[in-house]
């Protein structure tokens, strides 16, 4: 089955002249179970497509459907329960007065769900945390513990898809390959779709079984992680990129 | 058995839930805060001698403030009557610890009607946006451009002279400051991550507005009300020197100047007790508002 299906996702600014396409047919598909990369420049529009399956942004045209039913005609409250996502930033993206109790209930007094108390100690176990960590804030906890927050909030509804904004690139490098550790644990314990967001080709290889390469707006390459390895890409950007990559990972 | 597990899940969220304690813990530390500041600390000091005095006023009050002793008008500060006597032959000093109370009344009140009021715009008009947003905005600006005692004073020509009346029209000209702060500060959080994050979790916008949006706009909130109390203080003064605000037998510090006025050039302990009173009051709340920036504000830390 088809979790995330986007046919010609474009979005463009300004009027007349001025127009300016931000992104232009964007189209790409992820299946259930399956963990698909966006790797791009800065400013090439990954965050942008997520953000627009994401439903924070809404001038988009196009279709994206998520696991056959187009976003717009979903109920709002069955589609927070489909798909979560979290945030590139883990000092931004948790409340800085709310208890991470406050910040796990939430969701759960919205969506009105039973055994409250058991599924936020189970949700902070999941992540690897104590249940302890239940009546601290936020800026008690490093930027990995927050992460793993992070996480445990998104995975509190029992979504089937996360979307991933780049989740380890704020964090030190050695709690990166944790976090990544955890993300990839946390997709086979529970048969999670995952769209995740990167410029970091190696993050991308570890983590993904797909990959689209975009530059400026669009998608120029799908392919598989083996490509990677080999850098027989068919775009000339994807192979530069990768060939980029490569060498920079030499010269570390 | 449902309801077992209901009572249960009750006590685990009361027995691990130690939040009361915190936030006491954290006003003390404000409290502990402000007082380490002298200036800060002197205008806490003042403040609580004023609300102590307002609810023992009784007791420690020497006469009775209403009391009218014809032989004994006008007569200057002495060892039996420390402020002195007015035009009527009442203590000054009873009338001023009597004032209190209604200095603190107005203060409450229009606190009490002008946080919310200017939280609730701010924090919508912020939130929203577009031409909601525009709408409010303009008519916090109406209220903005007439100076806040003329358009108290025209408020009160309206409802009529009365403390009340004054109140209701202190609070209609005090809160289009609160409401352009909160605006604010929500526009610099609209746009977080964590705000995006409770949308994605299905919380309605109302539900965003107020647990999410309100609680970061409160401190900077509190300390603009704090620093407007002492232009409220000053416009119920005003308003009373003018007979708009407190009639007649009613101890108010603003009207005792104003019906000292007439005496004050052969006796000055008329209009200098009461006048004294209004300045030191409402120099502690601006020296207590600007503590309380430094002690509340996360971003000058």
């Amino acid at each position: 089955m088809t979790a995330i299906d986007v046919r010609n996702l474009s979005i463009d600014l300004g009027y007349g002249l001025a127009k300016k396409r931000i992104l232009g047919d964007v189209c790409f598909s992820v299946e259930a179970g399956e963990s698909f990369g966006l790797v791009g420049e800065s400013g090439s529009g990954k965050s942008t497509i997520l953000r627009c399956i994401a439903r924070l942004l809404n001038v988009w045209e196009g279709d994206i459907r998520l696991e056959g039913r187009s976003v717009n005609d979903m109920p709002f409250v069955e589609y927070c329960r489909t798909v979560q996502m979290v945030f590139q930033d883990p000092y931004g993206s948790l409340h800085p007065r709310q208890s991470i109790r406050t910040a796990l209930q939430e969701p759960l007094r919205i969506h009105r769900m039973d055994r409250q108390v058991e599924r936020m100690e189970r949700a902070l176990i999941d992540v690897g945390l104590d249940p302890a960590f239940l009546s601290r804030y936020p800026h008690e906890l490093s930027g990995g513990q927050r992460q793993r927050v992070a996480i445990a909030r998104a995975l509190i509804l029992e979504p089937r898809i996360l979307l991933l904004d780049e989740p380890t690139s704020a964090l030190d490098v050695s709690v990166q390959a944790e976090v990544l550790n955890l993300l990839a644990d946390l997709r086979a314990k529970r048969n999670l779709t995952y769209l995740f967001v990167s410029h970091d080709l190696a993050v991308i290889d570890h983590m993904c079984e797909r990959l689209a390469v975009m530059q400026h707006g669009r998608v120029v390459e799908v392919m598989s992680r083996d490509v990677l390895a080999t850098g027989q890409a068919q775009d000339p950007y994807a192979r530069e990129l990768i060939q980029a990559s490569l060498e920079y990972d030499h010269a570390v | 058995m449902a309801a077992q597990s209901l009572d249960m899940q009750d006590v685990a969220m009361n027995g691990t839930r130690a939040n009361p304690n915190s936030a006491f813990r954290r006003l003390l530390a404000v409290i502990r805060e402000l007082l380490g500041n002298p200036s800060s600390g002197f205008g806490l000091v003042v403040i609580t001698i004023l609300v102590l005095t307002a609810i023992v006023a009784p007791l420690i009050a020497p006469y009775d403030p209403n009391v009218i002793d014809l032989g004994n008008t006008l007569k200057p500060p002495s060892a039996e009557q420390w402020f002195g006597t007015d035009e009527l032959g009442r203590d000054i000093m009873s009338r001023i610890i009597y004032g209190t109370r209604i200095s603190l009344t107005i203060i409450t009140i229009v606190s009490v009607i002008v946080g919310p009021i200017g939280l609730l715009v701010g924090t919508t008009a912020g939130y929203f946006g577009g031409w909601y947003d525009t709408i409010m905005m303009r008519i916090t600006d109406i209220f903005l451009s007439f100076p806040s005692l003329i358009l108290s004073l025209a408020f009160v020509a309206a409802l009529g002279a009365g403390l009340e009346n004054a109140i209701i029209a202190i609070g209609l000209t005090t809160w289009p400051p609160i409401a352009r702060l909160a605006r604010a500060e929500t526009l610099t959080f609209r746009g977080a991550d964590y705000i995006s994050a409770s949308r994605m979790q299905g919380a309605s916008s109302l539900r965003i507005i107020i647990k999410s949006i309100m609680p970061m706009c409160l401190p900077s909130v509190l300390v603009r009300i704090t620093l407007s109390m002492a232009t409220v203080i000053l416009t119920a003064a005003g308003l009373g020197f003018l007979g708009l605000g407190a009639q007649p037998p009613l101890p108010e510090w603003g009207a005792m100047i104003a019906t000292g006025r007439r005496y004050m050039l052969d006796n000055w302990w008329l209009v200098a007790f009461p006048g004294g009173a209004i300045l030191l009051v409402s120099l502690a709340f601006n020296l207590l508002g600007d503590g309380l920036r430094d002690a509340l504000d996360p971003k000058q830390r």
